[in-house]
């Protein structure tokens, strides 16, 4: 199977690979996805006073197309408000990227890897944790 | 040297030029249909057809009326496995087979199984092969095939054939071999090994597509198989079917540039792949998948842990390989052969075949270990695996997400 143009433009030059320090307050991280299913996400925000976004970081183990979700989500996520980020959808992820019917659960798993990180920075600072999506597995 | 580099020489072998060679006159001029009794055009073809059942029998040590072809292994195994529960069921109704072989032939056990059979499929062991006791114990009355492939497809690992084959023997079964990957690369001989029937293909060794073989003993014991495609009673009436003239004519020419190479070609390829694999598995956190001693001369397989198969050989886009992993369902079921072996779901989702080939070059094999280095080191910077690892995490011990 081939994959798209733009899964290959992030998959050579992922934006924002690295790791933020998981014990600051307003860090929060997302490990979402087991190894033994072949794909795991680590996703991580950086959030400031206004509830800004100010940086996003991520490591993947996992195919082409989920190395480029979880980039592209970084990318996404960078100068969003936390809100905002919480109303980023999978299909929004595939249709950038374009990816096949068999890969969407890479855009599944970088929305859940979203909504997990927010939902640890929530609980950090005291925060309800929003419902997580239903998994689509 | 060019890129991309072929190392996929278990899914299938370019054609070797001399094959193309001796074919070529069979697509125009000698165009007959061997079966056409009455004319020259029919004899020219008919004896360019007994010319390679020659070729093929000589290469693995039987008579050319024992060679009935087919469009590949894949039929060849299904009317070896079919065809012998067809004309045996009234001996017996019990099969024994291995969860490693190809599913050709696990899918041809499982029709049987609709249909009455009994199917044992055993359990290798770590190393991928079987264990001769638990073979022993597993036959019955009933039994009347034993099927264990030759060499493996996956990690290329070589059961131990006359060991298997005198066991099924002395239970009054019948032995076949799937020996796709074996033949024509290492010496097969039906008498020496005790092979009844044994399936193989000239895509695997350097002949055309759409053309192979099985071999149907005719003498201790005489062997029948039920045609299971019914026609003019071609090849001795099992298996009806214009014969592929041109096919076959590269099959046997494939089997006899094999047979006169494959001594040499087995040594330059084991020594390619030592190189190959020796530099690889130096590497942190890789592995060798499958026993290293009964092993095909062509084939390695490694996990690298930590990093996913099919991530990996998108990096590695200047290699044409393999991998275990096949990230293309929601299930992400990885490699049902490396799972036989005991291996964990994230080891065989991290695995990559390299299966090299009469044309792979030591230059080629060099870049081949950077080019593989640089993808792993570079997926491994990407993935959180690695950097847990790296932390001394047990990732035993974290409750992944259910997924």
């Amino acid at each position: 199977m081939a994959y798209s143009e733009k899964v290959m433009e992030h998959y050579t030059n992922p934006r924002n690979v690295g790791t933020l320090n998981k014990d600051n307050k307003n860090v929060g991280t997302g490990l979402v996805g087991a190894p033994e299913c072949g794909d795991v996400m680590r996703l991580q925000i950086e959030v400031d006073d206004n509830n800004v976004i100010t940086d996003a970081k991520f490591k993947t183990f996992g195919c082409g197309s989920a190395i480029a979700s979880s980039s592209l989500a970084t990318e996404w996520l960078k100068g969003k408000t936390v809100d905002e980020a919480l109303a980023i959808d999978n299909m929004d992820i595939v249709e950038e990227l374009a990816l096949p019917p068999v890969k969407i659960h890479c855009s599944v798993l970088a929305e859940d890897a979203i909504k997990s990180a927010i939902n640890d920075y929530r609980v950090k600072n005291g925060m309800e944790p929003i419902a997580m999506p239903k998994s689509h597995h | 040297m060019e890129l991309p580099i072929y190392l996929d020489n278990n899914a299938t072998t370019p054609l070797d030029p001399r094959v193309l060679e001796a074919m070529l006159p069979y697509f125009t001029n000698k165009f007959g249909n061997a079966a056409s009794r009455n004319h020259a055009f029919g004899w020219v073809a008919e004896e360019g057809v007994d010319y390679a059942r020659e070729q093929v029998a000589k290469l693995i040590g039987c008579t050319d009326k024992e060679i009935i072809f087919t469009s590949g292994a894949t039929e060849a195994d299904n009317l070896g496995i079919k065809g012998v529960y067809e004309m045996y069921q009234d001996k017996g109704n019990h099969i024994i087979t291995a969860t490693t072989e190809h599913k050709a032939v696990l899918d041809a056990c499982k029709h049987l199984e609709k249909l009455g059979a009994k199917v044992t499929y055993l359990q290798v062991k770590a190393d991928g092969l079987i264990d001769l006791q638990e073979l022993e114990a597993a036959m019955t009355e009933q039994t009347i095939l034993v099927t264990i492939m030759y060499g493996n497809n996956e990690i290329g690992v070589i059961q131990p054939i006359k060991e298997i084959s005198a066991i099924a023997h002395k239970h009054g079964a019948l032995f076949m071999t799937d020996a796709t990957q074996a033949v024509g690369k290492i010496p097969v001989d039906v008498n020496a090994d005790g092979i009844d029937l044994m399936a193989f293909s000239a895509h695997k060794m350097y002949g055309p597509k759409g053309v192979g073989a099985l071999y149907v003993r005719r003498k201790n014991p005489r062997v029948k198989v039920t045609a299971q495609i019914d026609g003019g009673g071609h090849e001795r009436g099992m298996r009806s079917g214009t014969l592929n003239v041109p096919g076959i004519v590269g099959l046997g020419k494939a089997c006899e540039l094999c047979r006169l190479e494959m001594d040499e070609e087995a040594k330059r390829l084991s020594a390619l792949r030592d190189k190959l694999e020796g530099a690889l598995s130096q590497m942190e956190e890789s592995y060798v998948n499958g026993n290293t001693e009964h092993r095909l001369p062509h084939v390695a397989n490694i996990s690298f842990k930590y990093v996913e198969g099919e991530g990996l050989m998108m990096s590695m886009k200047d290699l044409a390989v393999s991998s275990g992993s096949a990230c293309t369902s929601a299930s992400l079921e990885p490699s049902y052969v490396l799972k036989s072996l005991g291996l964990s779901d994230d080891l065989a989702h991290s695995s990559i075949r390299f299966g090299l080939g009469r044309f792979t070059t030591e230059e080629e094999i060099d870049f081949a270990i950077e080019h593989t280095k640089a993808a792993v080191n570079h997926l491994r910077e990407l993935s959180p695996l690695w950097e847990m690892f790296k932390e001394g995490i047990d990732l035993s011990k974290i409750e992944w997400a259910e997924h």
